[in-house]
């Protein structure tokens, strides 16, 4: 029991902070410039596939870096091109346009690299386990994952609050024509924001691509999850996404480890069994089956016990 | 406005009839159309145009008309799909006296049943907050359909009979004609409704909240009553569609509560256009001849199909009708001529941009094949030409096409704009001169 907290524990935190990887360029994209981009999961996936292809050619360690710089270029490359035209139409047009953008992007990438599976593997230097905890071998490969993102999560926080760069972000987010009327050119800004967010969103694409499985279909599969993390964290709340991250992390993973299911635990508290009827399913799939809406129900349930999310501000 | 006259003046008989003559000419055209397209596979896209059709316009009472978009919304056309099924299945075991036409009642009332239960969760939110929550609805509602294997019946779905149900004026429904006036019934129905929906005090109200929530408070309608009125009967119609689907398939399964089904009637109503009635319907029926023909043409369809979309998005956020629609205040003016000089202007503009669009479309196929299909040999067949692509002559020839489609479009579009300006100034002289 001890052992699989602890080791549910670690998992959870790890899919947490990729998650919050993500969630914080997403979160701080949607509160510049108002627009949840829908493809952000179709970066990390984008991420996930560049570093496989360039960790062919030049090695895991160069790619880890190369990857995320060429998809936050790319990233960049659509908001000063396409996005920031769009932006005359509204929101509405914008959040669409993404929504193509996601939709293509998986074409392309079934396009090149096909349908199946790409074979990206751990790094032989990272192959190994990392300690042993209750007879169970940690690999150092998560190890290394759970410190990048630490790192990184550290690091954007250092920059967003102490440095000249993350005080003119902060700014741009709530007083954009005050910036932009002192000299800094917001445009630019958002653009860097941009670019800076599908790049997290790659470094985890990079990282979690050879633990999970590199496929054409993980945008659409993860996508929504993140969606899930900065609404129940409340839209544009960074503290919230965090939050929410680790939560939906933690619960996931948790989730899968329980076998249990309401017919059992009816069974214990001495009722009998359901043996048939329409909500035969309902009694007895177990934890475990339903961990993957597991989020969406968090989502429902926050929504109707505080609709603007754990941080969110009301809607004005 | 016209002013309002005693009932059955002639007045009102004519504003009568002017109202009908559409809705009639639409019946007799619903009526004739498959008689014109006789094909066995012509009759079933007509059946799955009908469909659609209902669908993308039960969608643009969300988006359209009260400014709500959804990413879930197959969600009501699945789970009204599965009710009706259910329904059928049970008609047929218990030999009750139900006639297969009355069926899509079932599918509204748990499309409607869904929508109220959805949408006292998520109508509480607006604009990108109510988005995503639709998003995490839908993926629920889906993730959930493999879970619960006893009424979403698995991988494999539920199948059911339409003829073993009560036959009445001797329809047993089993080739397809019979279904396809069924569908045509029950869209042209919908049709109706939904039109005149939107043209309650309720559908303008709609109207406002999607303008202005906070103004539309003011006036003294709560806009998240409103919201969640419009969603529950959005979700009504959504669910006819579904159950149409189910009885046109006699099959329904987990697919049509997915992601992928939301997405295309989301691709449908804002192609055609979600800013006018008739716009979805232009999407309805243009998507679902593209999904048919273009997947017989190419395996990429699917990026044609996202690349028409974001174009749409780009360049004309009003969709198809919104396009045909600008046009409309200089047939207005009857100002022919600039509209004969602006149609000459279109059709300059034209050849250039095919140049562009086929040139995008073979790159596209080679390198489609270079990448996927390269053990099947070098060469492919585009446009009745066989180019060989790992020959660098097709990716030369491509590449002159695409630069110089775009840069004869660049030369041309002026020409356009310039016709468009001056039409519009003469319909404001005409408009004047009235």
């Amino acid at each position: 029991m001890q052992e699989l907290v602890t080791i549910s524990t670690l998992n959870g935190v790890l899919y947490g902070m990729l998650l919050f990887l993500m969630a914080s360029g997403l979160t701080l994209i949607f509160s510049m410039m108002g627009v949840l981009n829908f493809a952000h999961a179709s970066f990390y996936m984008l991420g996930a596939f560049f570093g496989f292809q360039i960790g062919q050619i030049v090695g895991f360690w160069p790619a880890f870096v190369i990857a995320p710089v060429l998809v936050g270029g790319i990233g960049a490359l659509v908001e000063r091109y396409a996005l920031r035209h769009v932006h005359r139409h509204g929101p509405v047009a914008e959040l669409l346009f993404t929504f193509g953008l996601a939709f293509i992007i998986e074409e392309l990438v079934q396009m090149v690299w096909g349908k199946g599976p790409a074979d990206y593997r751990v790094p032989a230097s990272l192959d190994y386990p990392a300690f042993t905890i209750f007879s169970t071998n940690y690999p150092a490969y998560k190890m290394f994952e759970l410190l990048t993102a630490v790192a990184i999560f550290v690091a954007l926080f250092l920059v967003l609050k102490r440095t000249r760069i993350g005080l003119i972000i902060q700014a741009s987010i709530t007083h954009a024509p005050m910036v932009a009327m002192l000299g800094h050119n917001v445009p630019r800004v958002f653009m860097l924001v941009f670019g800076v967010g599908t790049g997290l969103a790659a470094v985890a694409g990079v990282i979690a691509g050879p633990a999970l499985v590199t496929q054409s279909n993980m945008a659409a599969a993860l996508g929504p999850i993140l969606f899930v993390v900065v609404v129940v964290g409340g839209l544009g709340s960074l503290a919230g996404a965090f939050v929410a991250s680790l939560l939906i992390g933690l619960v996931q993973t948790f989730a899968v480890s329980v076998n249990l299911s309401v017919a059992d635990v009816l069974g214990r508290i001495g009722v009998a069994r359901p043996t048939g009827g329409a909500l035969f399913d309902v009694w007895n799939v177990t934890v475990a089956e339903i961990a993957p809406i597991m989020p969406y129900l968090l989502l429902v349930l926050i929504l109707i016990l505080r609709p603007t999310g754990l941080m969110g501000t009301r809607e004005h | 406005m016209p002013a309002r006259r005693g009932a059955g003046s002639p007045g009102a008989a004519a504003a009568f009839a002017g109202l009908a003559a559409p809705w009639v000419a639409l019946a007799l055209l619903f009526t004739v159309l498959p008689m014109i397209f006789a094909s066995g596979s012509a009759l079933t896209m007509l059946s799955l145009m009908g469909i659609m059709i209902v669908f993308a316009l039960s969608y643009n009472m969300l988006l359209g008309e009260t400014g709500l978009l959804s990413f879930g919304h197959a969600v009501y056309y699945g789970l009204g799909g599965f009710l009706t099924v259910h329904a059928m299945n049970t008609v047929i075991h218990d030999h009750l006296p139900v006639p297969l036409p009355l069926m899509p009642l079932v599918g509204a009332f748990g499309g409607l049943l869904f929508g109220v239960i959805f949408g006292a969760v998520s109508t509480r939110r607006a604009g990108t907050a109510f988005a995503m929550i639709s998003l995490g609805l839908g993926e629920l509602v889906a993730s959930s359909s493999l879970i619960l294997r006893g009424f979403f019946g698995g991988e494999e779905g539920v199948t059911t009979n339409r003829t073993k149900l009560l036959r009445v004026f001797g329809l047993n429904f089993a080739p397809q004609i019979e279904v396809y006036y069924l569908i045509a019934a029950w869209c042209l129905l919908a049709m109706l409704a939904m039109y005149a929906l939107r043209r309650t005090p309720f559908g303008r109200m709609c109207n406002a909240v999607r303008e202005n929530a906070e103004r539309a408070e003011f006036v003294g309608y709560n806009p998240t009553m409103v919201r969640f009125i419009a969603f529950s009967l959005a979700g009504l119609f959504a669910g006819v569609a579904g159950a149409l689907a189910a009885i046109n398939f006699e099959l329904i399964n987990s697919a049509s509560v997915g992601a992928e089904q939301s997405g295309v009637v989301l691709l449908a109503a804002y192609i055609g256009g979600v800013g006018n009635f008739i716009g979805p319907v232009i999407g309805a029926v243009l998507v679902t001849w593209l999904r048919v023909m273009l997947s017989d043409l190419t395996d990429v369809w699917q990026l044609y199909f996202g690349l028409l979309f974001i174009g749409v998005v780009v360049f004309a956020p009003n969709g198809i009708a919104g396009l045909v629609m600008r046009h409309e205040p200089l047939w207005q003016a009857r100002a022919y001529g600039s509209l004969l000089r602006l149609a000459l202007a279109y059709l300059i503009a034209l050849g250039p941009a095919l140049l562009l669009v086929a040139g995008l479309i073979v790159v596209i196929e080679m390198s489609y094949h270079l990448s996927v299909k390269a053990s099947e040999g070098p060469t492919i067949s585009v446009f009745h030409l066989t180019l060989n692509t790992t020959s660098v002559w097709p990716w030369l020839g491509t590449a002159v096409l695409v630069v110089g489609g775009y840069l004869l479009f660049r030369r041309t579009w002026p020409i356009v704009d310039a016709a468009w300006h001056n039409a519009l100034v003469a319909a404001q002289g005409a408009g004047k001169a009235k």
